[in-house]
């Protein structure tokens, strides 16, 4: 038991606040109290391993789909899934899913006046590699209007989903592309305080991803938190703090 | 070589089929261990109207109090081939959302502190930037009183934490927990 270490806080400034005055669907989701810290224990330094038993055929190739190919600009999203000591993490379920070509979602609840595309889910599903490596074929999303504000876009982007090796470094994110003139319009995008970590949420271009006569290649790893130096033993506050 | 975290961006509400699997919502299906209880309750905004595109995972110890996860190597609680300890479902347009699962047992806190028996919860929706956390405990239990979490919380606090024992069917144990994003009775909600 004295061997096992928490997790580390995350930095200010890295994660949006809760309450972000230009995202309107916070104002009344936001909780108002501030959140009561909790030493880690085996609760939080445990979590569900979901991995490669979770992805089927077909689940990280995006680009056909029921008998036939998806329209749009074909790329490839590949990166490595790391904690903060840049320690691989190998085996951990990667869930994405996104707007077609068109910016439409198959998905009842999108009423965007765009096209579905039959040959296009959305919807994708890969593990990593021992290496901590993911990749996956799609199409390069289209940006798509919300009601948040007049003449609200948001950018082109891909949601996804981690667990990584505990209930702790749970993460949902998104995932931009360069040079979208949306990004300095988005209240999602614009929600994270330190400028270079809304950085990390843009993807790169890769040449070397790039599949010739094929597919563009971006780059995009995703860092969960690292191991704290603390053991779970050391806090003698009683766990709450 | 250090590198820092990737931040938080919102689920939004078009991740249900990415997100949701068939059987996801039921943890005991395959013939777990242990008291069988059904989670029923509501999402609420701060005007308490029904958050009706949220997610809603739980993570918890089998009917023994241990966790299938490598770093619980505590051989004298026997893991459960039936019992995975996670479970996923999304609320209705009604905001309400249902799981079964059975009661976990205590697991080990801080310096060798029981916990009482709980279930560690993660809510995302549209408008939540990032997850929040909370803990599902259960009425009655004589660790609550002891437990660390509950026993630091004032009284009005400590009750949003504890579900509420409902009109339940022969077969299971109904329970009721309300996760209250904002206003008056909001739901204590956790960093970890």
């Amino acid at each position: 038991m004295n061997t096992l270490l928490g997790y580390r806080r995350i930095a200010e400034g890295i994660d949006p606040p809760y309450d972000h005055g230009a995202y309107v669907s916070t104002h009344r989701r936001a909780p108002k109290r501030p959140l009561v810290q909790i030493a880690h224990t085996l609760s939080e330094i445990t979590g569900p391993r979901l991995g490669a038993e979770m992805v089927g055929a077909g689940d990280t190739d995006l680009t056909r789909f029921a008998g036939g190919e998806a329209l749009g600009e074909r790329i490839v999203v590949t990166g490595r899934v790391l904690d903060e000591d840049g320690r691989a993490i190998s085996n951990a379920l990667v869930e994405i899913w996104q707007a077609n070509s068109a910016g439409r979602y198959a998905h009842d609840v999108d009423r965007h006046d765009a096209p579905l595309d039959p040959h296009f889910s959305g919807v994708g599903r890969v593990a990593t590699g021992a290496d901590g490596v993911y990749r996956l074929a799609t199409i390069k999303p289209a940006a798509y209007p919300w009601k948040n504000h007049y003449n609200a876009w948001r950018p082109q982007h891909i949601h996804f989903s981690l667990f990584g090796p505990s209930f702790a470094t749970r993460l949902i994110t998104q995932m931009y592309f360069p040079g979208d003139p949306l990004l300095k319009l988005d209240p999602i995008y614009q929600s994270v305080p330190d400028p270079a970590a809304r950085e990390r949420l843009v993807c790169a271009f890769d040449i070397e991803a790039t599949v010739p006569e094929r597919a563009l290649g971006y780059r995009f790893d995703i860092v969960l938190r690292g191991r704290s130096a603390t053991p779970l033993e050391g806090d003698a506050k009683g766990g709450v703090r | 070589m250090s590198r820092p975290v990737t931040p938080s961006q919102t689920i939004g509400p078009f991740f249900h089929r990415a997100l949701l699997h068939e059987g996801w919502n039921d943890l005991a299906a395959r013939g777990a261990a242990g008291e069988r209880v059904a989670i029923e309750g509501r999402v609420l905004d701060g005007d308490g109207a029904p958050v009706g595109d949220a997610m809603v995972e739980i993570w918890q110890a089998n009917a023994a109090g241990r966790y299938e996860h490598s770093e619980d190597r505590r051989e004298n609680r026997p893991l459960d081939p039936n019992f995975h300890g996670f479970g996923r479902t999304a609320t209705g347009p009604d905001g309400r959302f249902r799981l079964r699962t059975i009661k976990p047992g205590p697991v080990p806190g801080i310096g060798g502190t029981p916990q009482a028996p709980h279930i560690n919860v993660s809510i995302f929706a549209r408008g939540l930037l990032k997850r929040l956390v909370t803990r599902i405990y259960f009425p009655g239990e004589p660790l609550n009183g002891t437990d660390p979490l509950l026993s630091a919380m004032p009284a009005a606090r400590r009750a949003t934490l504890i579900a509420r024992v409902a009109e339940g069917g022969a077969a299971e144990r109904v329970l009721h927990f309300d996760i209250v994003l904002q206003g008056d009775n909001e739901t204590v909600f956790l960093d970890v």
